[in-house]
């Protein structure tokens, strides 16, 4: 979340899409309430009508897979009637950015593409530059290469007809929610975005997240109370565990994997910091070179020296252009070129794409070691159903889990908060944290090295882990502190000394951090993340910001990008909602991003910090997929052709080749129908660990799909039925809920079904169901390869018979 | 002065955190539950299930309205089931005077399964279960525990949207009489559910009868003389 929880009952106009929020995220609708109590408007679009409809003030149905097409027309709309806010477009987004000469946009392809490699040559959509190196502007907004008016362009296709036949939503509808969201372009109001994984697990996942951000760069609703792009992300700690390197191509605080085209510190410092010649520019990630040289020192200790790069030199590096995350880790395995793995909290048994091809995958493994709370189909998956556990060869180990209330430490909501939890209760039996798993197996083989010696044991002799594991000292360690005296201007710190906040930290090796953007949680005044002081200025009451509660990153600002959130002069936008504001001497209210004086000062940095030109990025070159989202039919569409391009899916979405990857063929009438999956209230994920809940099992006990009556109907389906759903890669047995909440959707005059399912069910809870993933396909976004769960294609037909569903 | 629920159906999501919450407080037991085509499980409540959020689905004028009611004991102000208990077995079923709480005990075992069926029928809303191993009777009990030590029955200290509270029935009443004139704005049928007769007062926004069966009340409050002619018992038993 750019924005925090409490702060969506600021909003005027709350857009829930790519989300079902009432259910994943309970406690959100305590904010969106509020807001409604004072007379916000709730819409909800999506495919299903869902608790979070029943609580909004109107729901609007659109097939999975177009939600592109949707904001595509949204963006027209606000153009076409100027419902922007134009000053903060124009000084605060990169609107007035003149776009170099090679960038092209033709029938769905942007300039750059090689069909070789299904990879765009992104050089090609660069600003152009003035003679000092800074990106020309135009703030009239009339050359015709600024980016407003390329945008303008881009989106001239989105028209109602277009959008409507594609997406399936009246015209009507449409409008409605136009309407309504772009009124927030008035500077004294704002709108919410509140998406989760209904826009991540696409193909154009990344892009339909961009797409809410041009809407809410336009209508000046980034850096304010009430506004923002919430992610809403879960109990996993989705949040922490990504702020902290959980995904395969990032180190903690979002710093690049080394790679071995980066041979040393230096070489990473130089390809990884970006430069910017406009003296405006805050450009934040500037100062890479000091969170890395912080975060090695944290690692190696005394071991990391300036000449090893302070451990670079220990650390693996990938290969440029491979992708290691979770799809193609499963393909590497189903070729058996994966020996032994670790699997530590999460399923893939149950959770990862094209099920039946991961439990086969799994059986080409010597050994693996499963960290659990439950058995699981992952832990178990030896002896599912239909195989012989004699010839599976894999030998198995099973650590025992803790419980989340059996352990302390920190916790990161989607808010940033960083959270202490206490521990309730001592671990069961032999069950221990994981964190402390890891500490004992990397102990033990560092005692093995130490002893037998190895090929290389520097890396594993010289990192800086102790033998026990205490969370206290590793939100320290996080936190950060000097590793010699050093003299800072005019203080002094002591080796030792925490540090105060990553604005402190060197490239030097005097200090360590194991995360920059943490760093500040557990400064000089202690751990703040153990705070829970609800006091606040008359500033911050008026929009429930309560800055001595928890910590949050960054430096505990609550609001990201606030100074977007005030006029040139440093006015806020929204008096009544002020975020900050400057009072001739100093910024008051939120704590600012940078405090330098507003920008009609002349001494003023642009807003958007962490962009290297300091600007909120309408046209966002970085992507994989274009600067521009576009609207591109999933890998498995129900269709042959969109109005929009010839292209019909994304040309760089990521597709996985086995013998058992195999997508239906667009409009494939064996496959008609559209299924989108999705977790629920009761069920945690994969469900390992709920359907070992007896009272939420009770409450949601087996796999279900939701259909039409419609479909029913041409199905000879009822109510209650078992039925089973087919998909090009397996079959699933799941009972009909026929509801009225699924409607058959008109897309270019015919009529296409959709249903919905949940992925929680697993044959190691007997009579439940089993993975639902049998069906999806080992598809992903280009930027994250976060793999398209929400759309692909199936039949479903009434079960003569079922075996994985208790009948009665 | 009693204590009150009132339950805003206009601001629950049907999360059931409630109804989970409540086992979890209880320590009852999980009952088998099969997919019938519906959220709603249980289907109804049970004797390790005192609370169940009820799911009803209708179109009107082409709009979705997806209706959610926690279904809980009404702890009557006069109970009738109270009235029928103790003709058979004085101190099966009490009234604890600071809350208005009624309350089933351990006597409830000394009820026939007739006398425990006949509790049951008299209930207007259909709440009361017999647990067959143990024959006790229970509903319900406003948390009795949790409340006598100070803090919330336990759904409404769970429920996060507002749609569960409870306190001094004066205030719940005018927290009703707000949220109603408020609700009433965008839904005009909105209504409060025999706000006289009962602790548990709801706020529905769609007429009674979109929720479910129980949701409608059946019988205005009977009498003790109305019981007696109802059921013909001797006033010893009754007084004595």
């Amino acid at each position: 979340m750019t924005n925090h929880w409490v702060d969506i009952k600021n909003a005027d106009s709350i857009l829930i899409m790519g989300s079902n929020a009432a259910e994943h995220h309970p406690i959100s609708f305590k904010w969106v309430l509020k807001a409604k109590d004072k007379g916000a408007t709730v819409m909800h679009i999506d495919p299903k009508f869902s608790r979070t409809s029943a609580r909004s003030d109107f729901h609007v149905p659109l097939r999975s897979g177009t939600d592109i097409a949707f904001m595509g027309g949204m963006i027209k709309y606000i153009l076409d009637n100027e419902a922007y806010q134009k000053q903060y477009m124009t000084e605060y987004t990169n609107a007035a950015f003149i776009v170099g000469g090679d960038y092209s946009f033709k029938d769905g392809m942007f300039a750059g593409y090689d069909a070789k490699t299904r990879t765009y040559d992104r050089k090609k959509w660069a600003f152009a530059l003035d003679e000092n190196g800074v990106p020309k502007r135009d703030k009239t907004l009339k050359d015709p290469r600024c980016v407003f008016q390329l945008m303008k362009k881009h989106y001239e296709r989105y028209d109602l007809d277009k959008v409507s036949a594609i997406t399936g939503v009246s015209k009507d509808n449409l409008l409605k929610v136009y309407k309504t969201y772009a009124a927030t372009g008035a500077p004294d109001k704002s709108g919410t975005v509140m998406y989760a994984l209904g826009w991540t697990q696409h193909s154009v996942g990344v892009q339909n997240i961009r797409s809410a951000a041009i809407i809410q760069l336009l209508l000046g609703n980034i850096g304010v109370a009430g506004g923002g792009i919430n992610a809403l992300r879960g109990e996993p700690n989705v949040q922490g565990s990504t702020d902290h390197c959980i995904l395969w191509h990032i180190l903690p605080g979002y710093l690049p994997v080394p790679s071995s085209q980066w041979q040393n510190l230096d070489e990473y410092n130089k390809a990884n910091t970006p430069v910017s010649k406009d003296p405006m520019s805050a450009n934040w990630w500037g100062n890479r070179p000091k969170y890395m040289a912080s975060l090695l020192k944290g690692w190696f200790g005394d071991a990391g020296t300036k000449e090893n790069g302070f451990g670079y030199d220990l650390l693996p590096k990938v290969e440029p252009g491979v992708d290691y995350s979770y799809m193609y880790l499963f393909q590497r395995m189903y070729e058996g070129k994966i020996k032994g793995g670790f699997v530590f909290g999460t399923n893939p048994c149950q959770s990862v794409p094209n099920s039946l091809k991961v439990r086969k995958a799994m059986d080409n493994l010597d050994w693996l070691v499963v960290g659990e709370v439950h058995h699981t189909e992952t832990s178990d998956f030896w002896h599912r159903p239909g195989v012989d556990p004699k010839k599976i060869k894999t030998e198995v180990f099973l650590l025992p889990s803790c419980q989340r209330a059996e352990k302390g430490g920190t916790i990161s909501n989607s808010g940033r908060w960083h959270m202490w939890h206490h521990k309730a209760v001592d671990p069961m039996g032999e069950s221990k944290p994981m964190g402390q798993m890891i500490v004992e197996i990397f102990d033990a083989i560092r005692q093995k090295y130490k002893k037998d010696g190895g090929a290389f044991p520097d890396p594993i002799l010289a990192l800086d882990l102790p033998g026990d594991y205490d969370p206290d000292y590793l939100a320290k360690k996080i936190n950060g502190w000097y590793t010699r005296d050093v003299v800072d201007g005019d203080k002094t710190y002591k080796k030792g000394d925490q540090v105060k906040n990553f604005t402190l930290l060197k490239d030097d090796g005097s200090t360590i951090s194991l995360n920059w953007l943490y760093s500040g949680c557990y400064g000089p005044d202690g751990n703040l993340s153990l705070r829970r002081d609800l006091s606040q200025d008359e500033m911050q009451a008026k929009i429930g910001l309560f800055p001595k509660f928890s910590w949050c990153w960054p430096v505990n600002r609550r609001i990201l990008y606030n100074r977007a959130s005030v006029d040139l002069e440093g006015k806020p936008y929204a008096p009544e909602k002020a975020v900050i504001a400057w009072n001739g001497e100093k910024w008051i209210g939120d704590i600012p991003d940078g405090g330098w004086p507003p920008m009609a000062s002349g001494k003023g940095k642009y807003p958007f910090i962490m962009q290297t030109e300091g600007h909120g990025q309408l046209y966002g070159p970085g992507r994989m997929d274009g600067p521009f989202p576009e609207h591109y039919e999933p890998a498995e569409t129900p269709v042959k052709s969109h109005p929009f391009s010839k292209q019909l899916s994304s040309p760089v979405m990521k597709v996985i080749k086995s013998d058992m990857d195999v997508l239906a063929k667009p409009g494939d009438p064996k496959y008609p129908i559209v299924l989108t999956t999705y977790s629920m209230t009761e069920h945690w994920c994969g469900g390992g660990d709920t359907r070992n809940t007896p009272p939420l099992l009770e409450a949601e006990p087996q796999l279900y799909v939701e259909m039409s009556h419609e479909l029913a109907k041409e199905k000879g389906v009822k109510n209650g039925d078992a039925v089973i759903l087919e998909s090009a890669r397996g079959k699933v047995e799941a009972i009909a809920m026929v509801t009225i909440r699924m409607r058959p959707l008109n897309i270019q005059g015919k009529t296409v079904h959709l249903v919905g399912m949940p992925f929680c069910f697993g044959w190691t809870t007997p009579g439940v169901g089993d993975a639902t993933n049998r069906l999806t396909p080992s598809v992903g976004d280009p930027n994250t390869t976060i793999p398209e769960y929400k759309a692909c294609l199936v039949n479903l037909k009434k079960a003569d018979k079922v075996t994985e569903l208790n009948m009665s | 002065m009693a204590k009150s629920f009132f339950v805003d159906t206009s601001r629950c999501t049907a999360c059931r955190g409630c109804q989970v919450a409540c086992k979890e407080w209880h320590g009852h037991r999980a009952v088998p539950t099969r997919q019938r085509g519906s959220h709603q499980n249980p289907p109804e409540l049970t004797p390790f299930n005192f609370k169940i959020v009820h799911f009803n689905e209708h179109m009107i004028d082409g709009r979705v309205e997806w209706l959610f009611f926690p279904e809980q004991c009404r702890h009557c102000v006069t109970a009738p089931c109270k009235d029928v208990a103790d003709m058979y077995v004085e101190g099966a079923i009490v009234i604890d005077e600071p809350t208005g709480a009624v309350l089933y005990t351990d006597k409830t075992k000394e009820l026939t399964i007739d006398q425990a069926n006949e509790v049951k029928e008299t209930c207007p809303y259909n709440i009361p279960r017999r647990d067959e191993d143990t024959g006790l009777v229970t509903k319900c009990d406003m948390c009795i525990d949790r409340v006598q030590a100070g803090m919330l029955p336990i759904c409404v200290k769970t429920c996060c949207t507002g749609t569960m509270n409870f306190g001094e029935r004066d205030a719940m009443l005018k927290l009703a009489e707000e949220r109603l004139a408020s609700v009433k704005k965008t839904h005009p049928k909105a209504e409060l559910l025999d706000v006289d007769a009962l602790n548990v007062i709801y706020l529905v926004t769609q007429p009674r009868t979109m929720y479910y069966e129980f949701a409608e009340r059946k019988a205005d409050p009977m009498t003790r003389k109305q019981l007696l002619a109802k059921f013909g018992k001797p006033v010893k038993r009754l007084f004595g």
